[in-house]
């Protein structure tokens, strides 16, 4: 099994501490949805080649935070950048070029186009996706090495069985598991997974954590939301906890359980007291 | 009456010009709605300027080349005109803009104002006798019996037939490529599309810039045969009548909107035979007279629309495997 990043374990777990290696900086990002602030997040790095988990009761801005660093929402303030380069206005499309890559709390198959479309479709390379190069025809030899990366992908996560299905026959858990192979196709720096254990059962549960574990293996950056704490330890190098918006505490996994902050987030400000 | 006569008239609407014309406006809505998924209820508007930017030029002393190119330019500049404004937005903002749009050109184009060059409500006509002037058929009757066309149906008819088989060659070109992929992944989910390094805009309007361009050709081949182009013509039905081709013969399939014009016009044609017939025979007595057998046609029309919905909803040549799946 492929082991944990070291590259945090000395990073202190102070919100917004600054990493060794950011491929993600944050600095003071908000979204505003009327008079109540969905995202108000000062400064948060995401450190190379770790998982990261993002945890936060339900509200408490995380898939908004996505939806505007990966250009799906507009930020009303605030920068971020990655790999230093500035990412705000930068239109979805462009940022998933520009190697972060995300998904779907509710899984967004293609569902009419077979498995293998799916996962073809998110490459890179194809120059038949234009006009000009469609007419031309001269994409055949691209194609058929897309297919080979994707056939690779495809068994990797079990899906190589039906590949020639359309996607709106998979069932959830497979849906899941074709979003992150489409995800990967893209050769992402970054991956950015909304719950993607949400609504799985408890065996694919562990395989989809695998499958994540794989990816940091691979030397790429994961950031993803999840739930369930008993995940979250186990395959987090890093918890980043959001609450109203803001970055309440951050660090690794067991820092983070004990931290009276994320409790009381958690649980309500007088837990305990009668 | 014979049924072989009506029979034999319910063939020849089948191949005849108006459903070359909507076969090849078909396969351009085709693209925008069956591939792209596209809500375009202005197709006629594109039908429309192609067939005006051609009236015109020629018209104004200009070669009828150039009136092509015009029309063409002119069903390029409206779709853009049309899809800046409403393609980032959901697809039933494109419905809604289209359809006005539609209108709004008709009007326009028939209002006292625009009638200098327009022609008003009486357009402009006898704009395609170079057309005719090149046909290489030689004068004669083709065909057989009552199946039989003058050299001029021939001509028209031939290049309107070829026209169809061009453009459903180039969509196939198309949708069978990695482009193809990309409109069809549109259609399924933008976000998801986008999210994968897509932009989505570029290929909703590259989707609705050809569609039109392909209605305008349909639009001026319409016009060339008529010799003859008129605002209220171009109403708001044969948008309609061009989805219902699209929808009979399966959206998003290639031969489908051919078929789907043959049928149209086949059946428009049979129906409005057989009725006559019954009618004639006075097999309906005073309940029914031949100045309602167009309303009927519509009637009948309209219930065989929906009985094939029911049963075939994905079309004749729709995969029903297809259909079935929920998009999202």
């Amino acid at each position: 099994m492929p082991g944990r990043s070291e590259s945090v374990i000395s990073v202190e777990p102070v919100p917004g501490v600054a990493k060794p290696d950011p491929i993600l900086t944050i600095d003071s990002v908000r979204r505003l949805f009327g008079g109540v602030k969905a995202v108000d997040v000062a400064h948060l790095e995401i450190q190379r080649g770790t998982i990261t988990s993002l945890i936060g009761p339900n509200g408490a801005g995380k898939t908004t935070l996505f939806n505007v660093l990966t250009g799906f929402d507009e930020a009303d303030d605030g920068t971020w950048h990655l790999n230093g380069g500035p990412l705000v206005g930068v239109p979805s499309f462009r940022v998933a070029r520009k190697g972060m890559v995300r998904t779907f709390q509710l899984t967004r198959s293609l569902a009419r186009l077979s498995v293998m479309e799916n996962v073809l479709l998110a490459a890179k390379n194809q120059s038949g996706e234009t006009l000009r190069g469609s007419v031309l025809g001269r994409w055949r030899s691209v194609e058929e090495a897309n297919t080979k990366r994707a056939a690779v992908l495809l068994e990797r996560f079990g899906l190589d069985t039906m590949a020639q299905e359309y996607a709106g026959t998979l069932s959830g858990g497979q849906r899941k598991l074709l979003e992150m192979a489409r995800a990967l196709m893209v050769e992402p720096e970054l991956v950015m997974l909304d719950e993607p254990t949400a609504g799985v059962n408890p065996a694919l549960t562990q395989s989809l954590l695998e499958h994540i574990k794989e990816v940091r293996a691979e030397g790429r950056t994961v950031i993803f939301i999840e739930h369930d704490m008993d995940v979250v330890h186990e395959i987090s190098d890093w918890v980043v906890v959001l609450s109203q918006g803001s970055v309440i505490a951050e660090g690794k996994p067991d820092q983070i359980s004990t931290n009276p902050d994320v409790i009381d987030a958690y649980l309500g400000r007088h837990h305990g007291s009668v | 009456m014979d049924w072989s006569i009506i029979l034999v008239n319910a063939i020849r609407a089948a191949i005849g010009v108006p459903a070359a014309a909507y076969a090849l406006s078909a396969v351009g809505l085709n693209l925008q709605f069956g591939y792209t998924g596209l809500l375009n209820f202005g197709h006629v508007a594109s039908m429309a300027v192609g067939a005006y930017g051609l009236a015109l030029t020629v018209d104004m002393g200009g070669p009828m080349w150039l009136g092509l190119i015009v029309g063409v330019l002119a069903a390029l500049a409206l779709a853009v005109l049309l899809g800046y404004p409403t393609l980032r937005l959901r697809a039933d903002y494109l419905a809604i803009v289209t359809i006005a749009a539609g209108e709004i050109l008709r009007l326009t184009v028939r209002s006292t104002f625009a009638a200098p060059l327009t022609g008003g409500v009486f357009g402009v006509q006898r704009f395609a006798n170079p057309f005719f002037a090149i046909n290489p058929i030689p004068e004669g009757r083709y065909g057989f019996g009552r199946l039989g066309f003058d050299e001029r149906s021939v001509w028209v008819l031939l290049v309107g037939w070829t026209a169809v088989v061009l453009a459903v060659l180039f969509v196939t070109r198309l949708i069978r490529s990695p482009w193809g992929r990309v409109v069809r992944a549109i259609r399924d989910d933008e976000d998801a599309t986008m999210s994968l390094g897509k932009n989505v805009f570029y290929y909703k309007m590259q989707s609705l810039m050809i569609g039109g361009v392909i209605g305008a050709l349909a639009g001026m081949y319409l016009a060339i045969d008529q010799q003859n182009v008129v605002p209220d013509a171009y109403i708001p039905l044969l948008t309609f009548y061009a989805f219902t081709v699209v929808i009979i013969g399966g959206p998003g399939t290639l031969v489908g909107p051919v078929v789907g014009s043959i049928v149209f016009w086949f059946l428009f044609e049979f129906i409005d035979g057989v009725m006559t017939f019954v009618v004639l025979e006075g097999w309906t007595g005073d309940l029914f007279q031949t100045t309602d057998i167009g309303a009927m046609k519509f009637v009948l029309f309209g219930l065989g629309l929906m009985t094939l919905m029911i049963y075939r909803p994905q079309g004749l040549f729709g995969s029903r495997e297809e259909m079935m799946i929920d998009a999202r």
